[in-house]
């Protein structure tokens, strides 16, 4: 066990504790703030079941922003949809055996790194080169993007040029998640790829990745249209009936 | 001020608009003066310590509305919805673009809200609330219509008329209020009506339309004033009732009425549709003018309410009035079942009066003269509050067929617009939300022309030349607008205008 061993399970530890907490956090957050008024964005669906099924298009196809900007449609929704392959592809540093399906979608997932960059830089030339949307760009904006390529280039670079030690890794998240440290391989590209991830895990909750949850929260997308079938009253409200 | 208003071209073909930055700057509504503001409950003018007041009563809204909470944190800059509002392509200000208007109050909310704006504010784009923020904040929270087309196109559903209903809310709590909104929302409490038209004038204006229609018709058709035992309490907006060309919708209502042999009436004390509480955003006055129509329908005794033509009217009734004063089904709490015993619960509570007329209509129990309108090619405008913040019927969607059912039924000739820009795409008028102003024509012509160029279109095409739609600030908007882009103002009308010209009263000799 050398330092960095230590340094990374230090950081790992953190990194979970943090998104945890502050996602936790701010979802309660979310889910204790009523909604006192029916605002769903009309026409929608007038039972929760239609509303499950609006919502599952949104989260599955984006459809809203397919509407929009096909532009940005395309390359969000390829950037989303390969980083889930990535993802679910990595769980097989977490888990022994290997889930069935997490063996499946292997050869997938490790193109998907290829997609998720091409999507993420397309995103950003439009973040450069449209007027509008560079006008509305902030710093930390393109930070993200940052993030994002450090993150995929750095992990294909160890699938692709510099082959990484994946048993060591493996070992290594396998006894973090048994608090039984084992050494971390010491490579200079996977020290930056788990430094980035660590670091996306921690700004997650205080930045605008909070449009995860926070989409499952929108009330103009999770309301079902039935305000005059169903009398909807928020606490607080009701409060004011008291008084006269 | 003599600067000459002028409409900005059509386009050929709508490309997106190159910025301006600050162009419309300068198109500022009038603040409301101490007397305005303190008659509706609101501190009178900027003070000492407007700061901290304005971030405490941030935080208090972030804690009440949910929308807002997410909102603020929810927003990825993707920009899918910046060439979706009409004030920007109208203006190219690229303040007007929504999430340019949302980040007006992100960044403060970023800056007292959240660690990352408290940490490193230039990174994350946050702001200290300056007096040249919050006066931003007035211009631009001005500058929306609340017409909720951005959220139509938000990938999370980001509705900006939150966050400007938000902001005003908080300029309000400041003492630094719009002046055309809050005058009339006091007008509504003093008067009954947001045109300050008292109950005698409203007598005589009635009395008047009866002569009108006898005269016209041969019929006498009536237009009654609190009569206590009617079936149908009529709440419509109060332009209906003088303005050109909305009273001849308020015409057809009661020749429908007529026809059918419904009883009904309006109420004096309660003679407005319109709840510009929503537009500024403040429940408690949103509920207060909503009461007054409880109230009326209590005292009158009857057993159907109905809404006349009226956009945002319409989505405070049909979304909100159930919450508000429980006008709906289904509230089991004392307040809401005092007025679920006396209402009748075969109808939908509130009814549009387009429902209404439909269901007479596919009952058999309406005839028309469809001829009568000849002479009119119509096309149909969705205004934005029904068709983004409403329903009609039962199936979602209707607030879109239903009119249009009725025009048809009505006219022969009718044409629609480019499926891009009406039903819940819609363009708003570029009136609405309160922006209803003298002050702000600049605007409301520029906010005008994404509508003014689809409707060229059937112009030139098809020879259209009504233009239907069932709300009175679009009528009222397109009345002043039309002429600034080489349209005869006639070409607006109401839905029941033409209801009003085809209709037979059955007992005419
Ligand atoms: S609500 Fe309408 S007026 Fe306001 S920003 Fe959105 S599109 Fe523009
Ligand atoms: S579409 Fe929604 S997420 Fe994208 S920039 Fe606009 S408000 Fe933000």
């Amino acid at each position: 066990m050398n330092a960095a061993s230590y340094a990374f399970a230090m950081l790992f530890y953190l990194a979970v504790l943090v998104m945890a907490a502050g996602l936790a956090t701010r979802i309660l957050t979310y889910w204790r703030t009523p909604a006192p008024l029916k605002i769903p964005t009309t026409p929608a669906p007038v039972t929760s079941a239609g509303v499950g099924f609006r919502m599952a298009r949104e989260i599955l196809l984006f459809e809203s922003l397919f509407k929009s900007n096909l532009w940005i449609w395309g390359l969000g929704w390829v950037f989303h949809v390969a980083l889930a392959l990535v993802l679910a592809r990595h769980l097989r540093y977490f888990t022994e055996p290997i889930w069935p399906w997490v063996t499946l979608l292997q050869p997938f997932g490790i193109y998907a790194g290829f997609a998720m960059v091409a999507g993420v830089l397309g995103l950003w030339a439009r973040r450069i080169f449209v007027e509008r949307i560079r006008y509305i760009s902030t710093i930390s904006d393109h930070l993200m993007l940052v993030l994002l390529v450090g993150i995929a280039s750095s992990g294909l670079g160890m699938r692709f040029i510099a082959h990484t030690d994946v048993i060591g890794v493996k070992l290594f998240f396998l006894g973090l998640m048994r608090a039984d440290l084992h050494p971390l391989p010491g490579d200079g590209l996977l020290y930056v790829h788990l430094a980035l991830v660590a670091g996306l895990m921690i700004i997650f909750p205080f930045s605008k990745l909070l449009h995860a949850p926070g989409i499952f929260f929108s009330p103009t997308r999770n309301q079902a249209d039935d305000p005059r079938e169903r009398r909807h009253i928020a606490p607080w409200a009701e409060q004011l009936e008291l008084r006269r | 001020m003599a600067v000459e208003l002028k409409a900005p071209a059509l386009r050929e073909y709508p490309v997106v608009p190159a910025l301006q930055s600050d162009a419309m700057k300068d198109v500022v509504s009038y603040v409301a003066n101490e007397k305005i503001q303190e008659a509706i409950g609101f501190p009178g003018k900027l003070d000492e310590g407007w700061q901290e007041r304005a971030i405490s009563k941030m935080g208090d809204l972030l804690g009440k509305y949910r929308s807002l909470r997410v909102f603020m944190d929810a927003c990825v800059h993707c920009g899918a919805c910046t060439d979706k509002c009409h004030y920007f392509i109208g203006t190219q200000d690229p303040k007007n673009m929504p999430v340019a208007r949302q980040d007006l109050m992100r960044s403060v909310y970023r800056r007292y809200f959240t660690t990352a704006g408290k940490l490193f504010p230039r990174l994350v784009g946050a702001r200290d609330l300056t007096r040249g923020v919050l006066d931003d904040w007035f211009r631009y929270y001005h500058q929306c219509s609340e017409c909720r087309r951005c959220s139509v196109f938000c990938p999370y559903g980001i509705d900006t008329a939150e966050i400007t209903m938000a902001g005003r809310e908080i300029l309000d709590a400041v003492g630094y209020g719009q002046k055309y909104s809050n005058e009339i929302i006091g007008k509504v409490h003093r008067i009954g009506n947001n045109l300050g038209l008292p109950g005698p004038a409203l007598r005589d204006t009635l009395l008047g339309l009866e002569e009108d229609v006898k005269d016209e018709t041969g019929v006498d058709v009536r237009y009654p004033l609190d009569e206590k035992g009617a079936d149908v309490l009529l709440v419509t907006p109060s332009a209906d009732f003088f303005a050109e060309p909305h009273v001849d919708s308020l015409i057809g209502y009661g020749k429908v009425f007529h026809a059918a042999g419904i009883s009904w009436t309006l109420s004096s004390y309660s003679s407005e549709a319109g709840n510009f509480g929503m537009f500024i955003g403040n429940y408690e006055q949103l509920r207060k003018i909503a009461m007054r129509i409880r109230e009326a329908a209590l005292e009158l005794g009857v057993k159907r309410i109905v809404v006349g033509e009226c956009g945002h009217a319409w989505r405070v009734a049909y979304s909100f009035w159930n919450t508000l004063v429980g006008i709906g089904a289904g509230g089991k709490d004392p307040f809401a079942i005092e007025l679920q015993r006396q209402l009748d619960p075969r109808h939908k509570q509130p009814t549009h009066i387009c429902e209404l007329t439909w269901d007479l209509i596919e009952r058999g129990a309406l005839r028309f003269d469809k001829d009568a309108n000849d002479h009119r090619t119509i096309t149909f405008h969705d205004s934005c509050n029904v068709a983004r913040g409403s329903r009609m019927g039962d199936a979602p969607g209707g607030q879109f067929e239903i009119p249009r059912n009725i025009i048809r039924a009505v006219a022969n000739k009718f044409v629609e617009m480019s499926p891009e820009v009406t039903r819940e795409r819609t363009f708003c008028c570029g009136g609405g939300g309160g922006l209803l102003t003298d002050e702000l024509l600049d605007l409301r012509i520029k906010g005008a022309l994404p509508r003014m160029e689809s409707l060229k279109q059937v112009v030139d095409n098809h020879g259209v030349n009504f233009m239907a739609t069932i709300c009175a600030i679009c009528k009222a908007q397109f009345t002043k607008v039309l002429p600034y882009y080489g349209f005869k103002m006639s070409m607006v009308g109401g839905v029941h205008q033409l209801v009003s010209t085809a209709i037979r009263l059955g007992d005419s000799h």
